[in-house]
């Protein structure tokens, strides 16, 4: 009887760990799973083509221009571009001609019941005007063949996605996906909120650790850690009716929401986080040195100067990186104040778009699988990779 | 003299930024506080949304909320503190121990809107749940994951190593010691860990914005399956989307104090357990 109990505790025991060991691995293979996905179906941004799924570009063979980009196909169909000549081809206006127009010209019952004169009749239209460019379904596609011609669709490229200034991935017939104005955008703002929060943060750490009575300290400390706390969503709301309308009128702007709103509410949400993690690097600087450093002659501020910061810096700059982490990735607050403009910015009072701003308001509405959706998963990998980066600089520098 | 006067000038400034921080975030708190307690009632606590969000209360969204807690936790917990116990009381310092512990502080970091985006291609999309409760639960476990480790772990090491050699000692197992002489020595630490995990669960809008969260519905979800409203996706409705601006600011304000309410709940219970726990330490 005691074997019997003593072998089934054995098994239990090892069963038990085996379980442990299970669970431990699944935070590793839940990274591994973000990874995966998200790469996956960004990646899968450049084998898509340049035009939407399930359409094409056709032309009359007369036409010389035999390729177009994304870029041009769009100011094509915007009436940006109104000639040939612009593209290589010859001096005459471009008609740009879409599946609509074809139901305009022709009535109902011509059509044929499941559309399939329609073809035909797009034959007839675009062989008829060497100055056409018709964006149609390949589905009811003319035959390419001696009058017509096919453009080629290419991929949307790695240069076109980080060098394109262009983000209007609802754009038909050619959406564009040019992530520098988000890019600019978010690196904008993030720089705004680290000049606000870095020398407040560091001056509140510093009086917290060397000034502060400690009965201040013990008031302070839980009120900074709470504020670390509260939802971002409600830091958004506060910018939106406090703090966008004030900056507005400061600064006599058209709108409130702007690259500084962002930033300022940024600094405001980062700022707990580089206090805590900044004041515990400097509470960690031995007494002894600050002791040795004070009896040698040297004022207090000296030797915050001269001692404590040297010795407290690997920590102060994880505090920063930390922040800058957080400030990257933040996505509601900052989605709420900053306007939301997919455009470069030029001065910090215009609006913007960051990259987390953009995922939360066009994942909504993109469809699963598209380009946009893939484009969007793209920015969550470069999102992803950002902030990895920062988690191991800071651990890096901390452990230093 | 002049170093004097340095030293004169840098801790004034630094006072002067203190104070100002301070204030300043105080004054969020007050402006949301004081704007938030006028809209607060009884219906508003218990009432769904009516005319347009302009009137009524945010019933549904307090249920869908508390759903998504209890959901996520569901999920967070037993991973979270089994993963921590394995690295700390089994791992010891090996290969995969370190690996695992950069990862978590990796997932530690990794901004809410790309769970969200993971969560809704595999919950979502690949898995077939929908935007519903599942879904939404399991995308916010995954972020609180990396805290319950964190927290679990320390706590687990703020054992003192002389409690597991004692019981081993008197003949015990591992796992009974870890069972009877870790964990209940560890508890109020990990109960802090997962107090401050709710409160962040509870106050994230970007992973549940493709997962689970529903601009309004008339009725509270049935199952598991079902999309939910949750106040901070609430909040945002309300904030940016309303059609009558100055008619939904109230409503706003007391969305925004519910949400700040259950983090200062949940911040005064940790405390609670803290000043508890160093009682019954000072007096053993």
């Amino acid at each position: 009887m005691m074997k019997r109990k003593g072998k089934y505790k054995k098994v239990m025991e090892r069963g038990t760990e085996r379980l442990l060991s299970a669970s431990g691995a699944v935070t590793g293979i839940v990274i591994l799973f973000i990874v995966i996905f998200l790469f996956r179906e960004g990646i899968g941004l450049f084998r898509s083509p340049d035009v939407e799924k399930g359409y094409a570009l056709y032309l009359n063979t007369k036409n010389p221009v035999e390729q177009l980009t994304p870029y041009e196909i769009k100011q094509i169909f915007d009436s940006e571009i109104t000639s040939w000549d612009q593209l290589g081809g010859p001096n005459k206006a471009i008609r740009p001609y879409r599946v609509d127009d074809i139901f305009k010209e022709y009535p109902e019952e011509e059509w044929g019941d499941h559309y399939e004169l329609l073809s035909g009749k797009l034959e007839e239209v675009i062989k008829s005007d060497p100055n056409i460019i018709a964006f149609l379904p390949q589905r009811y596609a003319p035959p390419v063949g001696a009058d017509i011609k096919e453009l080629p669709a290419k991929n949307i490229t790695i240069a076109g996605f980080f060098g394109g200034k262009e983000w209007l991935p609802t754009a038909t017939p050619s959406p564009l996906f040019g992530a520098l104005p988000l890019i600019s955008g978010t690196l904008l703002v993030s720089f705004l909120a680290i000049l606000i929060a870095v020398p407040l943060s560091l001056g509140v750490a510093i009086f917290l650790s060397e000034l502060a009575t400690k009965k201040t300290r013990q008031v302070l400390k839980p009120v900074i850690e709470l504020l670390a706390g509260i939802p971002s969503v409600v830091y958004g709301f506060f910018g939106l009716v406090v703090l966008s309308p004030a900056i507005q009128k400061i600064f006599h702007l058209p709108v409130g929401e702007t690259a500084l709103t962002g930033g300022m509410i940024l600094a405001i949400m980062a700022m707990p986080t580089i206090i805590s993690v900044a004041e515990d690097a400097l509470d960690n600087t031995p007494r002894a040195l600050k002791e040795a450093s004070l009896a040698l002659g040297a004022t207090k501020w000296q030797t915050i100067c001269k001692v404590v910061f040297p010795y407290a810096s690997s920590g102060i700059v994880a505090a920063m990186v930390l922040g800058i982490g957080r400030a990257i990735g933040e996505t509601m607050a900052v989605l709420m104040v900053t306007g939301n403009a997919a455009v470069m910015p030029v001065t910090p009072f215009e609006s913007v778009r960051t990259i987390p701003a953009t995922i939360a308001a066009e994942l909504g509405e993109a469809p699963a699988g598209g380009a946009h959706y893939q484009a969007l998963f793209l920015l969550g990998c470069i999102l992803f990779l950002i902030t990895t980066m920062t988690t191991v600089i800071a651990e890096f520098v901390s452990k230093k | 003299m002049d170093r004097k006067i340095k030293q004169r000038i840098a801790f004034t400034t630094f006072r002067i930024f203190s104070v100002s921080v301070v204030l300043m975030l105080v004054s969020i708190l007050g402006f949301i506080v004081f704007n938030g307690a006028k809209a607060i009632n009884w219906t508003f606590l218990t009432a769904s949304p009516t005319e347009g969000m302009t009137a009524g209360g945010i019933f549904p969204a307090i249920v869908g909320t508390f759903y998504l807690v209890v959901g996520s936790m569901l999920f967070a917990l037993p991973l979270g503190i089994t993963a921590a116990i394995y690295t700390v009381e089994y791992g010891g310092e090996t290969r995969i121990i370190r690996i695992m512990r950069i990862m978590t502080n990796n997932l530690a970091g990794v901004p809410s809107v790309v769970f969200g985006l993971f969560g809704m291609t595999l919950f979502v999309n690949k898995m077939g749940f929908g935007s519903s409760l599942l879904a939404g639960s399991l995308t916010l476990a995954l972020l609180a994951l990396p805290l319950i480790i964190r927290t679990t772990e320390e706590a687990l090491k703020a054992v003192p190593d002389s409690y597991r050699t004692g019981s081993l000692a008197l003949g015990a197992t591992k796992l009974t010691t870890i069972r009877r002489v870790v964990l209940p020595a560890a508890f109020p630490n990990i109960l802090t860990g997962i107090i401050l995990s709710v409160g962040r669960v509870s106050g994230e809008t970007a992973p549940i914005l493709f997962t689970v969260a529903a601009y309004f519905l008339p009725h509270l979800p049935d199952s598991i399956f079902d999309q939910a409203m949750a106040l901070p996706y609430h909040l945002y409705v309300l904030a940016t989307s309303g059609t009558d601006m100055e008619a939904t600011r109230p409503m706003a304000y007391g969305t925004a104090l519910v949400l700040i309410f259950i983090v200062l709940l949940m911040n005064a219970l940790v405390s609670l357990l803290r000043n508890s726990l160093k009682n019954k330490n000072s007096n053993e």
